[in-house]
């Protein structure tokens, strides 16, 4: 305190305000508590009972949903932060986070934002000037050019120095057209001029820029943070390679294979490239490193606190909320650069609402049932729902994140698969059991990681669902159970020998039949309650009877089963939702369909099938094109909707008349909702 | 005869608390020949009842089924079984009504599937026709069955709901099933009567309601059709055209369209007999009865909350002891004795029993349990009734009546004591005085044939002309006015008696050759099988399944109050 009294810059802060929601938001107050830091919290109206919004000591409304009307309201919520008495601003990430008006704002209203000056955030945020201040501060940027002659003497010239291999990109390209991958000096102009050839056919237009070619890039990322003092540090660096739609899933720290030389120069070149912009607060410099010669390039700086800054705080033991908070009161750095060790291995998986087999296709909903793993200092759930909370179509699809601590990577790698097991989400689709599936594939098991991990193990990530009689066994047996209890959970069951004699018969046994679906195949499943000590026997598509012996195992209540099918015993959780039969393996979670009796779907199909268009996910309605009493051809547009900022076009299942649109533009529409329902001819000839 | 055995005493460790003094301790060693032989004997039995049951289930057979079903129609358990609550047992009674009755005519089950099911949290008697056996008609047995489940309903206040697809009467034998007061019109002066009473008549219309069938339905409180399937008029189509000469579809004469549409007749159109049977829950779920009411909450809550917040189950005190013990302790040999407490240990909860003059009387066991949490007195046999014994039950069953707690009566009883000493003892007036007090009794009675059933000792102990609400019998069971080899003594001795009187003599091989076939007739009428095939009783069971059943008979008997009782003359 004495060092910090001398500092002329310290302002206390005992409350700020969070600009954000979700897990980041919830992060931020657990940390802000410990320290004895109050919180506000500010919340759009789908947020009003959100987990952030409760967490914090105050919270108030700060607008619709849309982002747009709420989280990005930079001066309504410094209008708040003031009102509420706030002494600084935590942006948390996305939002307004890296926003250099708001940073500005802040400055100008006296609030302290938690993030770089807005110069930095400008600097940073323009692509060609960082490259230019990082080159000048000596921090190797991918090479190219981009200049306005294009003669091959040129662009020969300018090859030589970017060096090989390289990248001929048309300038108006895009989709791989007009692309060329020159490996050596030798190839370069017949590559050129293929590139332009295809370029002008494509685009009427020849020029080309060209780039550094990088075959199988990785993405590496410092963490760095500065103080208010000039003062700058490293906390190591993540491996971030493994994405989908350039999006991170699964990140781990330390980066795998760099020797320790390599560790720290990317970490004193992330150093340079912060102090080079007079950077404050937390930041991540983020390079490409080529898989092959691990040499690294600079691509950007992200001037905030990222999704998985929490695997460096496992790495280093720090705290880099808290670290943000001294930092923005005034303190200088809370370690030098060689008081910051490194132990073990971490890895962050991120658990998206989103569905990796339908293109990773985003989602939203309600999670119907939600069951973490227990949290141990190793293990992190940073998450900002519930069970019983929606996911939102408004905001990011991130569900939480799984941080796992470990001796060295494989101890950690291991932690990961076994706690995404115990990930337990049913009632929309998640990303855990490509997430499973992705953690253990041999690849990745070896690091032997790059940014198209993805596209090239495509066919080992993603094999075909192959669902086994057993599997079908045990979701015959929750259902069983799930009876049983829905039979005996009412409290004046107590000695009911209707109850106490569950599917009883008279010198016979009772069989009972399910239709259960599972990856569009039916399994007809026959149980016979054959008395003798509560067992019954199972079987499935007319095959074997399997004698099953089964018992709940006591799981906070949760349906969770020690089951012995044919002398193989497994435990697992599973969950009953209407109709649906969710089970929770060790391989992930398998949904399977109870079918329903026939006169519900045959009353259904009366009012849909072919004579309605129902939203195929939630969102928002953005167009409607069609109107009542229009005619419209099979494969017609009829409406557009928008979710998770991907556009949906639906579209007419057959030629038929517009009999009435079921909302208006800008409606948020439930997935499964009628859009645009359809004269019914046979109804009206009926 | 104490059988609160030093077992107890023996493992020191174990403390025996006051409050476990009523608890029954087991003196049967399973280890003896005898154990071991009854148990093998009473299981062949138990299968023979379990294979014969696998028999009759198949209906018509498979045939009749496979037309059945081909139509898109379940089959009438199947019906039943989705009828039900899910998880809710079934107490089927008369399983094997017409078992070997009409002699070439298989008749399984009577040709009607008829028991005590939950629905919607309720209990309910669901009369189910099998149209696979003759098309659903009525033989007399058939009628006996439907008018038995008719009366169980009535005396025990259960809604009946009947799903209705048969032809009507059997013409054949329309004598045996029309004109009497017990006979085919029966069934609606019973539906009208319990409408009248307050217990709901639902009926599920899924096939045929022809003629008197039609009444089924159109007297019921409301009803169901199936559509394309469930028919209702007075007379079919070939009547019709014999009659008027119009000629019409059976659709046209009395489908689901024209009922539910333009007569009137029923009120709930179905699509199928799945939607029928959920229609027919619903109707259930709206008869504001406090369970339906209850159960109807307990959904709405249990779809409100996850399944890890509901309460666990209260559990149920079991007994002690295995009741498949039973097989070994009872034995198919009538002739060997059993103690019947060994047998109450393994029916009643925890094997609790606190008895009533255990030191007086001996041959009859009266006492106190519970069974699914719900008191009982229970009335066994320990060998022949004496004057004390008959006297001690009478005394036990007006207790039983004034605290209105259900009787449950084990009957292995060959009768009461003969002899001059007994009848100057006044063996009938103590014995009338039991048998009035079985008679009179207002509470709800259930008996339980595990042994023998002679004579007047069926009557003491509550035979099925004292109308128990149930009565089971056990596969080693027999039923007769006295044993066979009695019977034919008796009727050899008063053969010769009457030769002696003609001065003719009357020789050993004619004695001989008199007694076989009675005793064989009463070896073949004291069946067990014979008595379930005519609805003596309300089906045979498997000892192992008696608490079960009990408990299940009892709690359908509590639907209706218990009321008092006023005893006739007891003769001092």
């Amino acid at each position: 305190t004495e060092a910090a009294a001398s500092r002329p810059n310290i302002r206390p802060i005992n409350k700020i305000l969070i600009s954000n929601r979700g897990e980041i938001a919830c992060r931020v107050i657990r940390t802000a508590r410990k320290l004895g830091v109050r919180t506000v919290a500010v919340f759009s109206d789908p947020d009003e009972k959100s987990l952030h919004t409760q967490m914090a000591d105050e919270a108030y409304r700060v607008g619709e949903a849309a982002s747009s009307a709420s989280y990005l309201r930079g001066e309504h919520i410094l209008e708040i932060a003031k009102r509420s008495g706030a002494q600084a601003i935590h942006p948390g990430y996305g939002f307004l986070s890296e926003s250099v008006e708001f940073a500005e704002l802040c400055q100008k209203e006296g609030v302290i934002f938690m993030g770089p000056p807005s110069s930095a955030i400008r600097d940073m945020g323009i692509k060609s000037t960082s490259k230019a201040i990082m080159a000048a501060a000596g921090v190797p940027i991918i090479n190219g050019y981009h200049g306005k002659d294009q003669s091959d003497e040129c662009l020969q010239a300018e090859a030589k120095i970017i060096g090989f291999p390289l990248m001929i990109k048309a300038v108006r390209g895009g989709g791989g057209k007009g692309m060329r991958i020159a490996e050596k000096p030798e190839d370069f102009l017949s590559a050129l001029n293929s590139a332009r050839t295809e370029s002008q056919k494509s685009f009427g237009d020849s020029s080309v820029l060209l780039e550094r070619y990088v075959r199988s890039p990785r993405h590496v990322e410092v963490q760095v943070f500065a103080d208010q003092y000039g003062e700058a540090v490293y906390l190591w660096e993540r491996d971030c390679s493994v994405q989908r739609r350039h999006q991170k899933i699964i990140e781990e720290a330390p980066a795998p294979g760099l020797s320790e030389e390599l560790r720290r120069e990317l970490g004193e070149a992330a150093v340079r490239a912060a102090k080079a912009v007079g950077y404050v607060g937390a930041g991540t410099v983020e390079f490409i490193l080529d898989k092959e010669d691990l040499s690294f390039h600079f691509m950007e700086m992200n001037t905030r606190l990222q999704v998985e800054h929490p695997i460096s705080e496992m790495i280093t033991g720090t705290d880099l909320v808290e670290w943000q908070i001294r930092i923005a009161a005034g303190e200088p750095l809370p370690l030098t650069q060689s008081q910051i060790t490194r132990r073990g291995h971490a890895f962050e998986a991120r658990i998206y609402a989103e569905n990796p087999r339908g293109g990773f296709l985003p989602g939203a909903g309600p999670l119907r049932y939600l069951a973490t793993p227990k949290a141990t200092p190793d293990v992190r759930v940073e998450t900002g729902v519930r069970e019983g909370d929606e996911v939102s179509v408004h905001y990011d699809p991130m569900i939480a994140k799984l941080v796992v601590w470990g001796e060295n990577r494989m101890q950690a790698l291991n932690s990961l698969v076994a706690r995404l097991g115990e990930y337990h989400i049913s009632g929309l689709d998640t990303n855990i059991n490509f997430l499973i599936d992705l953690a253990s594939h041999p690849e990745f098991q070896k690091a032997n990681v790059h940014t198209g991990f993805i596209e090239e193990h495509f066919d080992t990530l993603f094999p075909p669902v192959i669902v086994t009689d057993h599997q079908v066994s045990q979701a015959a047996l929750a259902l069983i159970f799930n009876e049983l209890q829905a039979a005996t959970s009412n409290a004046s069951s107590k000695n009911d020998s209707f109850v106490a004699t569950p599917n009883l018969r008279l010198n016979y046994a009772l069989i009972r039949n399910y239709n259960l679906k599972a990856q569009d195949k039916v399994y007809a499943v026959a149980v016979k309650y054959d008395g003798e000590d509560g067992n019954v026997q199972i079987r499935v598509d007319n095959g074997n009877w399997q004698i099953v012996k089964a018992q709940r195992v006591e799981d906070e209540g949760r349906l969770k089963l020690r089951a012995n099918i044919d002398s193989n015993i497994s435990t697992y959780n599973a969950n009953i939702d209407g109709s649906s039969v969710t089970l929770f393996l060790d391989s992930g979670k398998l949904d399977l369909e109870l079918l329903q009796p026939k006169f519900l779907s045959a009353q259904v199909d009366q009012s849909s099938g072919a004579s309605r268009v129902v939203a195929p996910m939630p969102g928002v309605l953005e167009k409607i094109l069609v109107k009542p009493g229009d005619i419209v051809k099979k494969g017609d547009s009829l409406a557009v909707l928008i979710a998770m900022k991907m556009e949906h076009i639906l579209k007419a299942p057959k030629d038929a008349t517009i009999k009435s649109i079921g909302g208006a533009e800008g409606d948020n529409i439930a997935k499964g909702s009628a859009v645009v329902t359809f004269v019914d001819v046979e109804a009206e000839a009926n | 005869n104490s059988i609160l055995r030093n077992s107890i005493a023996k493992s020191s460790v174990r403390f025996l608390h006051v409050g476990e003094a009523n608890i029954l301790v087991s003196e049967v060693d399973k280890q003896s020949p005898e154990y071991k032989e009854n148990a093998t004997e009473m299981g062949k039995l138990v299968g023979q009842l379990k294979q014969i049951t696998s028999q009759v289930l198949t209906g018509g057979g498979p045939k009749a089924n496979e037309r059945h079903t081909s139509r898109g129609k379940l089959l009438a358990r199947e019906r039943i079984n989705l009828l039900l609550d899910k998880g809710s047992p079934f107490l089927e009674l008369g399983t094997l009504a017409g078992y070997d009755l009409y002699g070439e005519e298989v008749i399984n089950s009577g040709g009607i599937v008829t028991g005590v099911g939950r629905v919607s949290g309720t209990e309910c008697m669901v009369v189910a026709n099998d149209a696979t056996v003759k098309g659903g008609s009525y033989y007399p047995i058939t009628v006996k069955k439907h008018l038995r489940a008719q009366e169980i309903a009535q005396e025990n206040s259960l809604p009946c709901i009947y799903l209705v697809d048969s032809g009507g009467a059997n013409l054949p034998r329309q004598a045996e099933v029309f004109p009497d007061k017990l006979h085919f019109g029966r069934i609606f002066y019973n539906q009208a009567n319990m409408s009248a009473r307050g217990i709901p008549q639902i009926a599920v219309v899924m096939g045929s309601c022809t003629a008197g069938g039609a009444y089924v339905p159109a007297m019921a409180d409301e009803s169901i059709i199936v559509k394309k399937q469930g028919t209702i008029f007075l007379a079919g189509p070939p009547l019709v055209k014999a009659a008027t000469g119009e000629e019409v579809s059976a659709e046209d004469l009395g489908g689901a369209d024209l009922h539910c549409k333009t007569s009137g007749v029923t009120d709930h159109y179905a699509v199928d007999d799945e939607h029928a049977l959920y229609l027919a829950r619903q109707v259930v779920s709206n008869l504001n009865l406090p369970a339906t009411n209850a159960y109807n909450d307990q959904l709405i809550h249990s779809s409100q909350r996850n399944f890890k917040q509901a309460t666990p189950p209260v559990e149920v005190e079991e007994p002690l002891y295995d009741p498949r013990e039973l097989y070994g302790i009872v034995g198919p040999n009538l002739t060997k004795s059993f103690d019947v407490r060994e047998v109450i240990a393994r029916i009643v909860d925890g094997s609790r029993f606190t008895e009533f003059k255990k030191l007086f009387g001996e041959t009859l066991v009266c006492g106190f349990a519970q069974l699914y949490g719900q008191r009982v007195g229970i009335v066994g046999n320990n060998g022949v009734l004496f004057s004390e014994s008959a006297l001690k039950g009478a005394h036990f069953i007006q207790l039983c009546a004034q605290r209105k707690i259900p009787l449950i009566f084990l009957q292995n009883i060959t009768g009461f004591m003969v002899g001059r000493d007994a009848e100057a003892n006044g063996i009938a007036k103590n014995g009338a005085k039991m048998v009035t007090a079985v008679a009179c009794a207002n509470v709800p009675k259930f008996t339980v044939i595990i042994g023998g059933s002679y004579g007047a000792g069926n009557y003491g102990m509550c035979g099925r002309a004292y109308s128990p609400r149930f009565l089971y019998m056990w596969p080693n069971s027999r039923i007769s006015v006295m044993g066979g080899t009695q019977a034919a003594n008796v009727l050899a001795q008063i053969t010769e008696d009457q030769r002696k009187r003609a001065g003719k003599e009357f020789t050993e091989a004619e004695a001989k050759k008199l007694k076989k076939p009675i005793v064989e007739m009463f070896e073949a009428e004291g069946s067990p099988y014979y008595s379930t095939a005519r609805l003596w009783d309300d089906g045979i069971i498997d000892p192992a399944n008696t608490r079960q059943v009990l408990g299940l008979s009892l709690k359908a008997s509590l639907n209706n109050a218990v009321e008092e009782t006023k005893f006739g003359v007891f003769r001092m």
